[in-house]
């Protein structure tokens, strides 16, 4: 009975990179019927209509008012959240979940600048969202107006595009390639701003509109010259890592992944944003490279040869210091985004093009090296690797106080909810733990807020990928700092029947911080714990918030559990509720670290597997 | 640091001078000089940008800037195959006793007198970056009062264009 995410997706998949006819067609499909004499609200409710929009997460106001008029009687639903932030991570989380394109819509000024936070969350992670904001009346323009700010300017750094529109008959134009652009090429956010008298001005609608985006021609397949190459130096490589990131995901080129990866042998290692494109339960899975990443992933990736970026971008907490960063690798870059290629680390082959249409090129490739007889033998490059890994394993202490410990809640949580479930997390230690110890086996089940680091973002993209993916069991994995953020979608997930479930890992503190305060600071904890504290900073035995009252009072079931004999029955006990979202408060121990850890500037040479432990890498073996 | 002058077709649409100089400013790339005006066909403007860097760095500015949806096209325009130009208006002090040495300067580099009256001559010169240069050298011992000098403009030389039949190559596109 449980569908996975991208399977709901994948009508619209094969798709999602033919650009101009895919609109055309899927409008054609929806039959929209030309009208005159309409408003530009109407125009523009009738083009998300025709555009496939299922629903929209927002907020009404002032100025994006007469868009709600005809949105009251459209089949386009319309999810009412409690803050505009709620809104854009939904519309995030959805389309993280389905592969569609998620929409947000908000009301001038304030409305607007509440999606600022998501829309740049967006960007870093390349989601495709389409956010619709109302605008004051075009007269009212640049006079400081009531509920006035100037939406396009604040959000041209973070998003992909924007558009104002200053006439009605543009509407279905402007969300056509809105929708267009968030969802080819590079993914990413467009915000459309709409002021007032342009919803209300008559117009006339027709669909499909011509896309007008000449400079917009993103390179979707591959050189094959450069294909040939990387192929011949992955078939050439003696120590080859295939170093996966959120691209392949965004491509749906995890079947494509699968057969390189059998093809090469290769280890392959997956970023946080592409946790889920690569099983966990594969051997060839060392897991997750960077600043938590796993022993063997990130060394492997330092003593490879060869490095196959895929989709990825050498992030900083990916590479550590980037002058150290894999020093004898050659490396084979390829990115759907030219920009991305070279720009932290020199690429020997790049390769510009979409991930489904590169690797499928070059497991071809690659066959045709292996027929020529150039097989690598990488056998003792796995002896390596599998001594590293056998040696420093995921793992964890348990806390010596005898509190509950967070790494083991959620791992029976991933056990029980199983790979079937999406996970969704917040940002600190809770998604570290969430990204190391709980088994990806599908895409689209891990989705987080990878690039920019968002607190706040777990309850409301669980509430979008539950609302994208109704019959999949949804939990957002959170912290009791990241849950305080944003836990009022709770109220919209109880009255719009949106059963989540959140797992607050409830440490009291801003655990992550108060990790770097215990490691590099002293133990002096600045302002990082939550909880009601005495004097003397001990803690009081009062909860503020109480997040099962809280949780209760939000109409959702509240359950809590302290200890590690009820860890399983409380997991199964929310399991079986799935007529209101559930919050479950683990309260655990606050001095629980994340480790493996690769210190802020340090070199990836320089991990460490768990507090002073500094792994031995045998040096002369490879 | 090297000097790249880049030519940049962009659509004709309000907000893109923002987004070409807000990109400059928060990938932290300098600007040099720019220039934006209408170009042959009324839809796109061109803008010329002088900008100072590396090649490495280089290749990022035009990446980045390919990445803007406005933007149509970009060339490098540089050294013996480009021709570039800026204006110059310089207000100089010219008593009626220095008079003199202030309009040979002006006929030894071309430049025009475009206002005069009892305290100052104002010259208008057009050239190279380098002719400016030197022209304002020779006057400032004379005393420059005002000056307001335009970015560069170029043009590749030779029968090809950046729109149209047999264009100039561009740099790499973008997603």
């Amino acid at each position: 009975m449980t569908t996975t995410p991208h399977e709901a997706a994948t009508r619209e998949a094969a798709e999602s990179l033919t650009g101009v006819e895919t609109t055309a067609r899927s409008v054609a499909e929806s039959a929209a019927e030309p009208a005159t004499g309409i408003t530009g609200a109407q125009s523009l409710v009738r083009s998300l209509e025709a555009v496939g929009v299922d629903v929209v997460f927002g907020i009404p106001g002032g100025a994006i008012l007469p868009a709600y008029d005809p949105l009251f009687d459209s089949a386009v639903r319309h999810v009412l959240v409690r803050h505009e932030q709620g809104a854009g991570h939904a519309a995030t989380g959805y389309a993280q979940a389905t592969g569609r394109v998620g929409v947000c819509m908000a009301t001038s000024g304030p409305g607007a600048t509440n999606l600022v936070t998501p829309l740049a969350d967006a960007y870093m992670d390349s989601v495709p969202v389409v956010a619709i904001t109302g605008q004051v009346p075009s007269a009212a323009i640049g006079t400081d107006a009531f509920q006035e700010a100037d939406i396009r300017g604040i959000t041209m750094p973070i998003t992909k595009h924007n558009f104002l529109v200053t006439h009605a008959a543009e509407i279905p134009q402007r969300i056509a390639e809105a929708f267009h652009l968030a969802s080819t090429g590079r993914p990413g956010p467009v915000l459309v701003d709409i002021p007032k008298d342009v919803l209300q001005a008559t117009t006339d609608f027709s669909w499909p509109p011509r896309l007008d985006l000449p400079g917009y021609k993103p390179t979707t397949r591959p050189h094959g010259k450069q294909v040939r190459e990387a192929a011949a130096m992955i078939a050439a490589a003696a120590r080859p890592v295939l170093y996966v990131g959120g691209g392949v995901l965004k491509a749906r080129a995890t079947e494509e992944l699968a057969e390189l990866a059998e093809l090469t042998g290769a280890p392959v290692v997956t970023t946080l944003m592409a946790r889920g494109a690569f099983p966990d339960s594969s051997p060839q899975h060392l897991g997750m490279p960077g600043m938590h990443g796993t022993v063997a992933a990130v060394t492997a990736l330092q003593k490879s040869d060869v490095i196959v970026a895929l989709g990825a971008r050498f992030d900083d907490r990916v590479t550590g210091a980037l002058d150290s960063f894999a020093p004898d690798a050659l490396v084979v870059h390829a990115d759907i985004d030219p920009a991305e290629i070279g720009k932290n680390r020199k690429a020997d082959v790049p390769i510009v093009g979409d991930a489904k249409e590169t690797i499928g090129q070059l497991v071809e490739a690659l066959r045709a090296e292996h027929a020529a007889g150039r097989t690598p033998d990488l056998a003792a490059w796995w002896e390596q690797l599998d001594d590293w890994r056998n040696r420093y394993p995921l793992g964890y202490d348990e806390p010596e106080d005898g509190a509950l410990s967070p790494q083991y809640v959620i791992e029976r949580l991933g056990a029980i909810a199983g790979p079937d479930a999406i996970y969704t997390s917040g940002v600190g230690q809770h998604q570290m733990w969430a990204a190391q110890f709980i088994k990806y086996e599908k895409p689209g089940t891990w989705l987080n807020s990878g690039g920019l680091g968002t607190m706040g973002y777990a309850v409301p993209a669980a509430m979008g990928a539950k609302y994208g993916c109704p019959d999949t069991t949804v939990w957002a994995i959170d912290g009791d700092g990241c849950f305080q953020m944003t836990n009022q979608e709770l109220a919209t997930c109880a009255i719009e029947g949106i059963p989540i479930k959140v797992a607050v890992i409830n440490n009291g503190n801003l655990g992550m911080v108060r990790q770097w305060q215990t490691l590099f600071y002293e133990g002096r904890y600045s302002n990082t714990k939550l909880h009601a504290r005495n004097a003397d900073g001990t803690p009081k035995p009062v909860r503020i918030p109480d997040f099962v009252a809280l949780a209760e009072a939000l109409g959702c079931v509240g359950l809590r559990c302290e200890s590690k004999d009820d860890v399983d029955a409380v997991i199964e006990k929310a399991m079986a509720i799935n007529d209101a979202p559930v919050v479950i408060d683990f309260t655990v121990g606050a001095d629980a670290q994340v480790w493996p850890m690769v210190a802020a500037g340090a070199s990836n040479d320089d991990i460490l597997a768990a507090r002073d432990l500094r792994p031995v890498f045998g040096e002369g073996q490879v | 640091m090297t000097r790249h002058t880049l030519s940049v077709l962009v659509e004709n649409k309000s907000g893109v001078l923002a987004r070409v100089s807000a990109l400059f400013s928060r990938r932290g790339f300098n600007i040099e000089s720019l220039a934006v005006g209408p170009t042959e066909n009324p839809d796109l403007s061109r803008m010329t940008i002088v900008v100072d860097a590396e090649s490495q760095p280089l290749e990022q500015i035009t990446k980045q800037l390919n990445k803007l949806i406005e933007i149509i096209k970009i060339v490098e325009l540089d050294g013996g195959a480009a021709v570039q130009r800026e204006l110059l208006l310089v207000k100089v002090r010219a008593p009626l006793a220095e008079r003199t040495q202030v309009l040979q300067t002006a006929e030894l580099f071309r430049a025009r007198v475009i206002d005069v009256n009892t305290d100052t001559v104002t010259l208008e010169a057009t050239g190279t970056p380098d002719k400016l240069q030197a022209l304002l050298a020779v006057l400032a011992p004379l005393g420059i009062k005002e000056m307001a000098q335009s970015g560069t403009v170029a043009l590749g030389r030779g029968p090809r264009a950046m729109s149209g039949a047999g264009t100039l190559r561009p740099v790499e596109r973008s997603a």
